[in-house]
């Protein structure tokens, strides 16, 4: 029921979105972690490939498994807060949309997601890239990529928040459900990181799926989140 | 309720599946290539193609769950995804028999039916960790639900993403399996794949019925012990802990 007195819907989404960005800045939860953890791994993906440079298919596994690895670390955080410190009930309480809590949350970690490539990618590209060119329209592809992680990053980690086995259920259902974007976005990466260049061979093509996928899941998400906060 | 006219489905399922592989074994022409291996195509793709829908009607169920709030629809649901996983090991198995004998590997990552189907596969094998996750049973009712109608969207959009990568890397020929098929081997298709169908339904109905017997049991055995006979703790399965409980019904 929509009454006179529920809050904005745009007023509410900001506060949301506020609240969390400054518990982020103030505590540090998720996002130091998602880095070291990405840094980290390009070491050991140096020593289990053994090698110092890397091009083509093999640079974009490299850095689409770790994105993908540091982004479920963060997907699993994403709403520890509101389980550990009441904040469900407080939404609950709280006259306000349900659904806005999805798109909140999932902007929050669409931002958690730049913020980890803004860093992690460069660094990525000083460790084992020779040829830059391709980062460029790289970004095209990694905030398609952020959109489809966001959203069913948020409804997984809202679906598995609730459960015993939080930690591990969010990797179990996110992993498959992923695939998809990862064959999309590895797909096109791996042309842009071509060791002569970038090409666009079937850029538009992966552009495309992984804008199907991210609308799709959207959708599943904003109309089926209210379900999960019934209580 | 379910259990009405299950004798007879079950008749006409083994009638139907027995008339298929007759079909199969003494009527249908020899592959040309492929030989009588090729005769597990009568078996493989209805297979697939019945566990392939049962995961999207598992999720059409979870949609109806969560808009009219009926158990009956989460069983329905778990149930339907339940049989289809069921069915999907037995596509994975006969599948990778079948790509040993014809292409020399029990895997073929160029083929992409398969690879979806191995996905689609892992996405619903995850269903059973998580509904025993969950404790609060109109929670995991729900979350289970929105679990179905998540993966049914997820499996055509699934096939679409991975056929693209391959199709794209190696082009072929868009010839759909129907189209290059004689009319008598279309025919004996085509009776398996209602002979599979309604294997699947008869397993759905005698699972809904064991589910709802067991139910039955359960409250008449609490009955019994709140009227102070009967103190053995009863002895649970894994199944019954997870499962949707029809009691109410």
């Amino acid at each position: 029921m929509k009454s006179a007195r529920m809050t904005p819907f745009r007023q509410a989404l900001g506060a949301i979105v506020l609240k969390d960005l400054r518990t982020e800045l103030r505590t540090m939860r998720s996002l130091p972690a998602m880095v070291l953890f990405a840094v980290t791994t390009f070491v050991i993906f140096r020593f289990g490939l053994d090698r110092t440079a890397l091009s083509g298919s093999l640079a974009s596994g490299v850095i689409w498994t770790t994105l993908l690895f540091a982004a479920v670390l963060g997907i699993n955080r994403i709403f520890l807060p509101e389980r550990e410190e009441g904040g469900f009930d407080a939404f609950r309480l709280a006259p306000v949309d349900r659904p806005v809590l999805f798109v909140a949350k999932a902007a929050v970690l669409f931002l958690y997601l730049v913020v980890l490539e803004v860093v992690v990618v460069p660094v990525f590209a000083v460790f084992f890239l020779q040829e830059w060119s391709g980062l460029v329209p790289l970004v095209v592809i990694l905030l398609a990529t952020n959109l489809g992680f966001a959203a069913l990053g948020t409804l997984i980690s809202s679906m598995a928040v609730n459960s015993r086995a939080r930690d591990l259920l969010v990797p179990l259902l996110l992993l498959p459900l992923v695939v998809p974007l990862m064959i999309a976005a590895t797909g096109a990466t791996s042309h842009l990181l071509d060791a002569g260049g970038p090409s666009y061979d079937k850029f538009g093509t992966w552009l495309l799926v992984l804008g199907l996928y991210d609308g799709i899941f959207c959708l599943v998400g904003y109309a089926v989140f209210e379900f999960l906060l019934e209580d | 309720m379910s259990g009405r006219g299950l004798k007879q489905l079950s008749i006409l399922t083994a009638l139907v599946l027995l008339a298929g592989y007759l079909l199969v074994f003494f009527w249908v022409p020899m592959d040309a290539l492929e030989g009588f291996r090729q005769k597990v195509f009568y078996l493989h793709v209805p297979l697939a193609i019945v566990a392939l829908c049962g995961f999207v009607a598992g999720g059409v169920e979870g949609f109806r769950h969560l808009r009219t709030d009926d158990r009956r629809h989460d069983a329905n649901s778990y149930v339907f995804i339940h049989i289809s996983v069921v069915f999907g090991v037995a596509t994975l198995i006969t599948g990778m028999l079948w790509a040993k004998a014809s292409w020399g590997h029990y895997w073929v990552w160029d083929e992409p039916t398969l690879v979806s189907f191995l996905i689609v596969f892992l996405l619903y094998c995850t269903y059973y960790p998580f509904r025993y996750a969950i404790e609060d049973r109109d929670r995991q009712a729900r979350y289970a639900s929105v679990f179905a109608i998540t993966a049914g969207a997820f499996v055509p959009l699934n096939f679409m993403a991975v056929r693209m990568a391959q199709s794209l890397i190696h082009p072929r020929v868009f010839a759909t399996s129907e189209g290059g098929l004689p009319g008598s081997m279309m025919f004996t298709f085509l009776v398996c794949l209602v002979g599979m169908a309604l294997l699947w339904v008869t397993l759905v109905k005698l699972e809904l019925l064991g589910k709802q017997t067991s139910g039955q049991v359960s409250k008449l055995r609490r009955a019994l012990e709140a009227e102070g006979y009967g103190n053995d703790e009863p002895t649970g399965t894994v199944g019954r802990r997870i499962a949707p409980n029809l009691e109410a019904q």
